[in-house]
């Protein structure tokens, strides 16, 4: 009995110490078949916030805490892991899947701890009137397929009436997210589209793939991840599709993706809703507080890759949402609802980025009430595989929101009617 | 000939191509199944395992490099060589010989007369571990696979230009059709063809088949059942060697690469799971299947319908023969 007391006493004390922490659960895969996908993130989201507590000494002054859960990226674990991590404190999560985004809608709405899907997840999460809790800001899906189409427009002169385009997906809720923003976005300039499914993992395209070169489409516009995205662009290269003309996902455009397709993937495009390299002030100080001080996350190899960017960026967009809390609060010790207020008065601009030692690495936008997705810019990078780098070659770019606005309100006000919510920002 | 038929009769090519990659993961599956009577759940992280282990070896990386390096503060990840292809094969097909005597040893030898879903279960247990310890050893990263014979000769990819000129010139349509899956069907043939001959006139192969027919008449007569199930083991890991670098050429070596499994189960089940050339048939006939389907019926209902058809395909004939295409009758006497 008197263990048990001792136990208690020491769990509780443990907890409070843990409440003097500002909370940040990472929810990582670095095992399983996305896994290399998952690592770069993970670490470039550990390491951010282990240079701003060993430089800065925390945020406002308190420490922030990564609690990493393994998901394997899989839905129910990443159910388990939010589950497991709440009752830490935790200030917002990032599931870093579009099916553990789906499913946390609800809960996190419910147990008042915001939920924030950078470039994935619920596009119409955009709606703040509907979606108290969840944020998807920089950007989305829909954004991404209207950049994407601007981009092919841009090329050919404006005009596309004549051109077909190309949706190749995984098929999932993640692939389809698209096909309603690409839709509308033919019935108005015209081009013919063509969606072709692809079932995970993706390790066998060829009928898709004798499909595109029997329909010769003149773009091709590629939602896919993991596995498929290797095996596609293996498979473009072995009917010689021009790479130029091939332009993925934000999520088909890491190194990974590239590298084992060898010198044939030259020219490839995909969209970024951030920088890429390391030629940052930032790398410096990562370099200098994490790497040296031998604090870096994982095996420490992955610094500067896209992956590693998105997390890194994804952690940096958290230290800021939770510092605009502090400054909106008065506290520095926040809570999950302050850190929401936060993350709704955000706002990013391009002298912010550079204090951070972060110039030009993300779009500039303002999160409001409303509007939880911010500006919804983005940009498009190309990889050469001979400097085996991606370079932007496009300045961030807004998408048609006169396309995609009445889409998002469509399907916002759907699910708030379906759930019974009350619009908010009155 | 009509536009249609033209890709249609693309399609049936390149869907026996690919029947022949999923047939390469199943063989492994039947060796084991027929030697011992184990559904081996693990056999596609085994075909990633010897793939990882092939690129490791062969890029001269340090197993366990994160590990040693955590522990003892060290900055070792490769040993600085470079060897040749055929080294690579040798040295992985070595480890695959110690990871089937470890099997053996660890594992199966204390199941020894257990019930068919208790073994299947331990090749549950060990398709998990070996993919920990694949990723302890390699890395979670994708790593290219490049296997050479000389600088010149590597492992072709892309679409072979030959087959595309000649039905250019005789039909005004060119066939797709990837020198890698070419490739595959040359070593598929080679394999099946060394698995025959060694089966049949070796020692030990006849032992194997000994085994494979009663395991009790077997060990009547001295035939080492630890020993012809290390061999079988090893075999099947060579077959997982071959089959990883097939698939791992065209996505490069990485986790997924496990999930190729699911390919080879339709498979399985059409071609019966105790039968070498069941397994190349059942290949042929769910690439083809699946590959047409797609071709004639997928795009009335969206498409992506292989990897559901290649089921309902196998599904349709386990009804009207539950053991499969060339699987061994199930008669019992009451």
């Amino acid at each position: 009995m008197k263990k048990l007391i001792l136990i208690t006493t020491a769990a509780l004390f443990g907890g409070t110490v843990a409440m003097a922490d500002l909370v940040f659960p990472s929810l990582s895969y670095r095992t399983g078949p996305y896994a290399a996908g998952g690592t770069p993130f993970a670490d470039g989201y550990a390491d951010y916030f282990t240079l701003i507590n060993e430089r800065d000494g925390g945020i406002g002054g308190v420490e922030a805490r990564v609690i990493e859960c393994e998901t394997s990226y899989n839905t129910e674990k990443g159910v388990e892991c939010y589950e497991a991590t709440k009752g830490e404190g935790a200030l917002v999560y990032q599931p870093l899947s579009t099916g553990i985004t789906y499913q946390l809608i609800p809960r996190a709405s419910a147990d008042g701890i915001p939920v924030h899907s950078a470039g994935y997840g619920r596009t119409s999460a955009v709606n703040g009137q509907v979606f108290e809790w969840i944020f998807n800001y920089p950007t989305n899906y829909w954004n991404g397929a209207s950049i994407a189409v601007k981009h092919i427009l841009e090329l050919n002169g404006g005009d596309i009436s004549d051109k077909k385009i190309a949706l190749l997906y995984h098929n999932s809720a993640y692939g389809k997210e698209p096909i309603p923003t690409l839709q509308a976005l033919s019935e108005k300039h015209g081009f013919e589209l063509d969606t072709i499914a692809i079932d995970h993992p993706g390790q066998e395209q060829k009928s898709q793939w004798l499909q595109i070169r029997r329909e010769q489409p003149d773009h091709i516009l590629f939602w896919g991840w993991g596995i498929m995205n290797q095996v596609a662009l293996q498979e473009a290269i072995n009917i010689r599709y021009p790479m130029e003309n091939f332009i993925g996902i934000w999520w088909s455009g890491a190194e990974i993706d590239v590298v084992p397709a060898g010198a044939g993937a030259d020219g490839y495009k995909s969209l970024q809703f951030h920088n890429v390299g390391s030629d940052f002030p930032v790398f410096d100080d990562i370099e200098e507080y994490v790497v040296k001080r031998g604090k870096a996350a994982g095996a420490g190899d992955q610094i500067g890759t896209v992956l590693y960017n998105r997390g890194l960026y994804s952690a940096m967009l958290a230290v800021e949402a939770a510092r605009t809390a502090q400054e909106l609060h008065g506290v520095a010790e926040i809570d999950a609802s302050m850190m929401r207020d936060g993350m709704e008065a955000l706002m990013m601009t391009a002298e912010r980025m550079a204090s951070l030692g972060l110039p030009n690495f993300g779009p500039t936008f303002q999160v409001t009430c409303e509007n939880h997705g911010g500006e919804g810019l983005g940009a498009v990078a190309q990889w050469d595989a001979s400097a085996q780098t991606w370079s932007l070659i496009t300045d961030f770019i807004a998408p048609d929101l006169e396309v995609i606005q009445p889409l998002i309100e469509a399907d916002s006000m759907a699910y708030a009617a379906e759930n019974n919510i009350e619009l908010r920002c009155n | 000939m009509p536009e249609q038929l033209l890709f249609g009769a693309e399609v049936f090519l390149n869907g026996l191509m690919a029947g022949v990659m999923y047939a390469l993961v199943a063989l492994g599956f039947v060796l084991i199944f027929k030697a011992s009577g184990i559904f081996n759940f693990a056999q596609g992280v085994m075909a990633l395992f010897a793939a990882m282990t092939f690129v490791g070896i062969q890029d001269g990386q340090v197993p366990f490099a994160h590990l040693i390096n955590a522990i003892f503060g060290t900055k070792i990840h490769h040993f600085g060589w470079e060897l040749h292809s055929l080294a690579a094969i040798f040295l992985t097909s070595l480890v695959m010989i110690c990871m089937a005597w470890a099997v053996q040893r660890f594992i199966f030898q204390y199941l020894v007369g257990q019930e068919p879903i208790i073994l299947f279960m331990a090749t549950i247990g060990l398709a998990y571990f070996l993919e920990g310890v694949a990723d302890l050893m390699w890395g979670a990263e994708i790593k290219t696979l490049d296997v050479c014979l000389t600088d010149n000769t590597c492992l072709p990819q892309g679409i072979n230009q030959l087959i595309d000129a000649k039905t250019y010139d005789w039909f005004g349509y060119g066939f797709f059709i990837d020198n890698l899956d070419i490739s595959a069907t040359l070593v598929a043939m080679l394999l099946v063809t060394v698995l025959i001959v060694f089966s049949q006139y070796t020692k030990q192969g006849r032992a194997m088949r000994a085994v494979a027919d009663d395991h009790q008449a077997a060990l009547s007569v001295g035939i080492s059942l630890n020993y012809i199930w290390i061999l079988v083991w090893s075999v099947a890991g060579f077959v997982a060697l071959v089959a990883g670098i097939m698939w791992g050429a065209k996505s490069g070596v990485q986790f997924s690469l496990s999930l190729i499994a699911l390919k080879a189960l339709p498979v399985l089940m059409l071609g019966g799971f105790t039968s070498i050339p069941g397994a190349i048939v059942g290949g042929l006939v769910i690439g083809v299947g699946e590959k047409l389907f797609e071709f004639l019926v997928g795009p009335m209902i969206g498409g992506a319908t292989e990897n559901w058809f290649a089921y309902v395909l196998a599904l349709l004939f386990l009804v009207f023969r539950p053991q499969g295409l060339f699987g061994e009758k199930i008669i019992e006497r009451v």
